[in-house]
């Protein structure tokens, strides 16, 4: 298991691969994929306290595959993707989260997602009231809280 | 080091120790608080930041073994399918919770009796109903009074609105011919004691940079400290010592430069809650205490109770409000009471879940099988995201002396002083509920029109709710405090947090634990002249 700091370029070249694998990139929805380079350098800076589950998770991935993913055909990829997803546990679930959190913060992704580019404070959002008359039936029906002696 | 003696000494500033601290200060005695945190900053919550998401798996994670700040103690959790989470600072887990504001109802404290499980506590509802109504003034709750399946209320503020996901849960719910009703919740919808109003920042669990959220460090604390409370931040209590008539004399604490430090105390009031309070208890051992302090009866640590959340989730052709509102703003308790057609004794209430933001959805619907990879993803996404609707049973759970905090025999916080360690199963009865649970809600989402239906049985990291370990009695043999939560085995040393209850009820436990500090608090008030007879 590698516990390095940061990634080697090999896993970096796993990396970009495998995000790819997971969000391609989408000219139907107007989008980038996940192995975009603005996206990947979000997820370089700010893996963290992720760093060691992720080397953990492409070291994995580079023992399925047997050498780069970028090598394998779709067929191979098909194959190491199924078996990292159903058997990598936490680093590979944390891998796909940390993929995922850094795609869908992209503001392309959040623009195509009809999001607004904005942290939630302190514009926040406003909700409609509501239709209050709904709870007419809970009202009408009533009851009465279990009797205490 | 040692320091001037107190009259009071608190450990702990979340919910319970806030609100006794608050009540005893119009005593004049010098009552001083102690907490293993510190002062939160709003400019610093996660709301602030385009990558809010992404910060509830790391520094704002709601477990504390994920979350490692200096101000968390680690917790072995290995041996239980419900995950402890909390938060560590002034304000505590109040901090960093839904902000759903149940009562237990009057049968709650009538278990035994009604349906021959568990025990009766030794207090009923009525005891508690004024303080239930100070706390709710203090905290700032909003609401629909009138629910006629819940205990009446009178929330000082409207409720929040329906928005896009409460018509959709109503309508479903009316087709079924099931109780629904607004919950009452802490978020202010107008503005409160200077606090400012919701202005739906999202999921407001992580803490509300806002200040629309009722958290004790906003509430109850600033009153306090006015009337002349002290608390001092990052001081993490080791152990309470005892003197040599078996009254507590003060406790051990690290200060905020780790340095080790005596606080001598006329009283000593722990409210640490389910798992911090046993665990202080049974670190605190001496030739008079063997066992652990005040635990005579053997039962400090036992009968943990969570509430097992049995959580169904779907999407919607509709939208939902997603991140765009408070995560809860309806209830049920067409289920709450005892049927024994059901199989089950006891029962749960219902919280709806009004939606996820983006990357909660990505992350859970990948790991749940349903977002695939690849070209469909988009598609697929698009589907999900803004639709999702959840509907949560939360299950009474009954004592059970083998689920329990001990101490972990390696596990050691940054201090050094030894971690808890959590022993859980789910019992048959909780698991027939939490089945019937999940099958309701299924019936719930499908009224509502939602497909790609999944489930979190239990939700893993829900240990929310930590009741039980200390709890009340009459029966010293039977019991760790009395019915007004003082400890029978040390005279003054009381107990006020939700490590005191004898049955869970199924509803968010944080109501009723202020109540009952308040309410220990006005009995403390009651008997000084003779507090330690």
């Amino acid at each position: 298991m590698s516990d390095a700091k940061q990634l080697t370029a090999a896993q970096r070249a796993d990396l970009r691969t495998v995000a790819a694998m997971i969000v391609p990139a989408s000219d139907e929805y107007k989008v980038p994929g996940a192995d975009d380079a603005a996206i990947q350098a979000d997820m370089l800076a700010t893996l963290g306290r992720d760093t060691a589950l992720v080397a953990q998770a492409l070291d994995h991935l580079a023992d399925l595959a047997g050498k780069p993913l970028a090598e394998l055909d779709d067929a191979g990829r098909d194959a190491v993707a199924q078996e990292f997803r159903s058997r990598g546990g936490a680093a590979a679930a944390t891998l796909v989260r940390v993929v995922l959190q850094c795609y869908y913060r992209d503001d392309r992704v959040l623009r195509s997602l009809g999001l607004e580019l904005r942290a939630p404070f302190p514009k926040g959002h406003v909700l409609p009231d509501g239709d209050w008359s709904l709870l007419d039936p809970v009202k009408a029906r009533g009851g009465t809280l279990r009797r205490v002696p | 080091m040692k320091n001037d003696p107190v009259d009071v000494l608190i450990i702990g500033a979340g919910a319970s120790g806030a609100a006794v601290a608050w009540s005893l200060a119009d005593t004049k005695m010098h009552i001083l608080c102690l907490d293993q945190g510190g002062w939160m900053n709003p400019a610093e919550y996660p709301s602030t930041g385009r990558d809010w998401e992404a910060k509830f798996y790391g520094e704002w994670s709601s477990s504390p073994n994920i979350r490692k700040r200096p101000e968390d103690y680690p917790i072995n959790d290995d041996n239980s399918p419900i995950k402890v989470v909390n938060f560590n600072a002034v304000g505590g887990s109040t901090v960093m919770y839904t902000a759903h504001w149940p009562r237990l109802h009057p049968s709650d404290f009538k278990v035994k009796t009604l349906d021959g499980v568990a025990d009766d506590w030794p207090i009923d509802y009525d005891a508690l109903t004024p303080f239930f109504e100070e706390n709710d003034r203090m905290m700032g709750v909003s609401g629909l009074s009138g629910d006629p399946l819940s205990p009446l209320s009178h929330p000082p503020m409207p409720q929040q609105p329906l928005g896009l996901s409460g018509p959709l849960i109503g309508t479903a719910m009316n087709k079924l011919g099931w109780h629904w009703w607004p919950s009452d919740t802490t978020v202010a919808t107008m503005d409160y004691e200077g606090r400012a109003r919701c202005i739906n920042l999202g999921h407001c669990t992580p803490a509300c940079a806002q200040g629309a959220k009722a958290s004790t460090d906003i509430t109850y604390w600033p009153h306090a400290i006015r009337a002349g409370v002290e608390l001092r931040t990052h001081c993490r209590v080791r152990e309470i010592l005892t003197n040599k008539d078996g009254m507590a004399s003060g406790v051990v604490y690290y200060d905020k430069d780790g340095v080790e430090q005596f606080q001598p105390a006329e009283v000593v009031i722990i409210a640490c809650n389910g798992v911090g309070t046993p665990r202080l208890l049974l670190n605190s051992v001496s030739g008079k205490f063997p066992n652990g302090l005040a635990n005579s009866s053997g039962l400090v640590g036992k009968n943990l109770m969570f509430h097992p959340y049995a959580q169904v989730y779907g999407f919607v052709k509709e939208p939902t409000d997603s991140n765009r509102a408070p995560p809860t703003c309806l209830w049920s308790k067409e289920f709450y009471d005892t049927d024994l057609s059901r199989g089950f004794v006891r029962g749960y209430g219902i919280q709806f879940g009004r939606g996820a933001g983006p990357v909660f959805e990505a992350v859970a619907s990948e790991q749940k099988g349903i977002l695939p990879w690849g070209r469909d993803h988009h598609r697929v996404f698009r589907k999900l995201n803004g639709h999702r609707l959840a509907v949560s049973a939360i299950c009474e759970d009954l004592p059970e002396e083998h689920n329990r905090v001990t101490l972990d025999p390696v596990l050691k916080d940054s201090h050094g002083i030894p971690a808890p360690k959590i022993d859980y199963t789910i019992s048959a009865n909780s698991r027939k509920m939490m089945d019937h649970g999940l099958a309701r809600g299924r019936e719930i989402l499908e009224a509502a029109g939602a497909t790609d239906i999944c489930i979190n049985d239990p939700i893993p990291w829900g240990g929310w709710h930590l009741l039980g370990t200390a709890r009340m009695g009459t029966d010293p043999a039977r019991s760790v405090v009395n019915e007004w939560g003082r400890s029978h085995d040390v005279k003054n040393l009381f107990i006020v947090d939700g490590s005191i209850f004898v049955t869970s009820g199924g509803v968010n436990p944080t109501s009723t634990i202020q109540a009952l500090a308040l309410y220990i608090a006005d009995q403390m008030k009651q008997r000084l002249a003779n507090l330690f007879d």
